[in-house]
């Protein structure tokens, strides 16, 4: 499903360097509204960095990102959520002395306004907003299936429930675009399966996705189109099936060639 | 505490109220009951407990909710307490009233804290300590030396004669005269600072429960974390630090007027570590814990005067001197604590069940998960 209007976001020759080493490397490539966009490689090809760069942990050293055509280039990270790319975290990294619902409530920071005054005053916007905070942070609890767990502290919940907590945390903010570390990571084929379900659900829903993962069957089963990095480049894009049979690919993945 | 009660009081909401009404006419009845029993010096250390609960709350904003070991706050009281002798005593011959003076130290102390945050905001833990150490040491030292040429703080001397805090005609010293009642200067303080104190612990509980706190806590919890969901990391650390010297700015304004004296030596290191004391021992984090810390902390140590006159009556002379005996049982009951209640004497109940693994829910919890991973 090639995008057949304006992409949502555009990666232009993004280059970063760190010393000497080039973690990426002139990588482009375009998202479209409404896909789910994987981006797979090898151990160390770069796909981490390459989202450290888009939202905004890292500069990249060239090259610039563009979402919706608006150019992202020095926004600090709090500045790239509010333009709305949300992200998790390949090593989850929720609050983990908070409980599920904080969490969540936390990611509602970038869509609200109240500050110290309001809240040392009480007034009836700041109640407003925290009970608006408080709802949709619930919402979205009952929307990834972790409700009943609200009160339990965050490093509490059991691996797949944390993972499905940073997910709706990430979509507190309201993304247009939200980035997946390796959602699946340490997930068992059920879980896989019951995360493969919701993330079709959150693209209904209207939100872009882009994902990092390392499990093929969720990624040919899910992703519209794939680019595949190595090194630092981008060696190849398409969709799953176009991808899996592409030499570099393999080459990338299973070393050269048998002579 | 309130778990020593009957469950079906505990749940009753009268029961709260009532409790409620019992803690303010205590309160209320405390300086005359104090003074009669012990005598007006403790209703005095009453005072300065209550100034360190106000202080030990502001510090708690800092060190316990946005998790920035501060070690100098220290700094910002002795930036209240000098605005307020400096405009309000004869050394420039100004007399600024309070209501002024306590404000304008607020916000002086508050653009104080804005200035060391703001190159520190980079640091963390041990490296933003040593910072905030020295920010605090260079203040007691400019105080200090700020004699000559110019005598702008008079030196180690300090500043004397400021003037006590006045309510249109009635001045807080030597005594008010309420209703026919005459109220010394102890006490009319001690409801002073009661009423700074009450609207102290407030500001702090609507903070904590606002969309600023979680961003504090979300900041100690993860700072990249924090970032990635949107959090000005710069401005949110800013205004903690701004929210805790405030708080020690009103406390340093009230502390110059009640004592009418204030020196560079009112602003130790020393003083620091004891506020961050306070915080550690009672319970990072937890408003209710922290104001026991405060408390204890200022009461205790006061109970040692007692030890000489004691050691007096049963071995005949003075052995160990108590102002030695003050540091050491100060140490000891600190490393003592840390052994036996590293989350305080009065955690918030999540870092309570964080920190004791042997409570059954937590036990239970760990299993399930543990059933999670092998299954």
């Amino acid at each position: 499903m090639p995008p057949a209007e304006a992409p949502l976001l555009e990666a232009r020759g993004v280059s970063k360097r760190f010393g000497g080493l080039a973690a990426l490397a002139d990588v482009s490539l375009a998202i479209g509204r409404g896909e789910i966009y994987g981006l797979i490689g090898p151990n160390g090809a770069g796909k981490t960095t390459f989202f450290n760069c888009l939202t905004g942990l890292y500069q990249a050293t060239e090259g610039a990102f563009l979402l919706g055509g608006a150019r992202l280039a020095g926004l600090k990270p709090h500045a790239i959520v509010a333009r709305g790319i949300a992200r998790t975290f390949q090593n989850i990294r929720l609050f983990a002395n908070m409980t599920a619902l904080e969490n969540v409530m936390v990611g509602r920071h970038a869509r609200t306004r109240s500050g110290v005054l309001g809240a040392i005053l009480g007034t009836a916007a700041t109640r407003a907003e925290e009970r608006d905070t408080v709802e949709r942070a619930r919402a979205l609890l009952a929307y990834v299936g972790i409700e009943p767990r609200a009160h339990d502290l965050a490093k509490h919940l059991p691996y797949g429930d944390q993972r499905r907590l940073e997910i709706a945390r990430a979509l507190a903010t309201e993304p247009q675009l939200l980035a997946l570390d390796e959602p699946a990571a340490g997930m068992n084929a059920t879980e896989t399966a019951a995360l493969k379900a919701l993330l079709e659900r959150i693209r209904h829903d209207g939100v872009t996705l882009l994902l990092i993962e390392h499990d093929v069957a969720l990624v040919m089963g899910l992703c519209d189109r794939v680019a595949v990095l190595d090194y630092g480049r981008r060696i190849a894009e398409g969709t799953p099936a176009q991808v899996r049979t592409d030499p570099q690919v393999i080459t990338a993945y299973l070393g050269g060639a048998l002579p | 505490m309130s778990a020593l009660l009957p469950r079906r009081w505990r749940s009753d909401p009268r029961f709260a109220w009532a409790a409620f009404a019992a803690l303010g006419v205590l309160l209320a009845a405390l300086p005359f009951i104090v003074d009669a029993g012990m005598g007006r010096s403790w209703v005095r250390i009453l005072a300065f407990a209550l100034l360190y609960v106000m202080l030990a709350l502001g510090l708690n904003i800092v060190v316990g909710f946005a998790g920035l070991l501060d070690l100098g706050y220290v700094a910002f009281y002795a930036v209240g307490a000098y605005v307020y002798a400096l405009l309000a005593s004869p050394h420039f011959g100004i007399h600024l009233p309070f209501w002024v003076l306590l404000p304008l130290g607020a916000l002086l102390a508050c653009t104080a804290g804005v200035v060391l945050g703001a190159p520190t905001l980079r640091l963390r833990g041990d490296y933003l300590a040593i910072v905030t150490l020295g920010f605090g040491e260079i203040v007691r030292i400019f105080l200090n030396n700020l004699n000559a040429p110019i005598n702008l703080t008079n030196g180690p001397q300090g500043v004397n004669l400021i003037d006590p805090i006045r309510f249109g005609d009635t001045a807080l010293h030597p005594a008010v005269d309420l209703f026919g009642v005459s109220l010394p200067a102890t006490h009319a303080h001690y409801y002073l600072f009661l009423a700074f104190t009450l609207l102290t612990v407030f500001v702090a509980l609507r903070l904590q429960r606002s969309r600023i706190g979680r961003a504090w806590v979300a900041i100690r919890e993860d700072e990249i974390a924090a970032v990635a969901m949107g959090i000005d990391t710069r401005n949110v650390k800013l205004l903690a630090f701004a929210m805790g010297a405030t708080f020690g700015g009103v406390g340093g304004g009230l502390f110059a007027a009640f004592q009418g004296f204030v020196s560079p030596e009112s602003f130790t290191l020393m003083e620091s570590i004891m506020i961050l004391c306070m915080v550690v021992l009672g319970g990072m984090g937890h408003i209710p814990g922290v104001i026991l810390g405060a408390l204890l902390l200022t009461v205790l140590p006061e109970l040692l005067r007692y030890v000489g006159p004691l050691q007096e009556a049963v071995l005949g002379r003075v052995a160990v001197d108590p102002s030695d005996l003050r540091m050491l049982l100060f140490g000891s009951a600190l490393v003592v604590a840390m052994i036996f209640r590293p989350e305080g004497l009065w955690p918030s109940p999540q870092r309570a069940r964080e920190l004791s693994p042997d409570n059954p829910d937590e036990t239970r919890q760990e299993q399930e998960s543990l059933f999670d991973a092998t299954r």
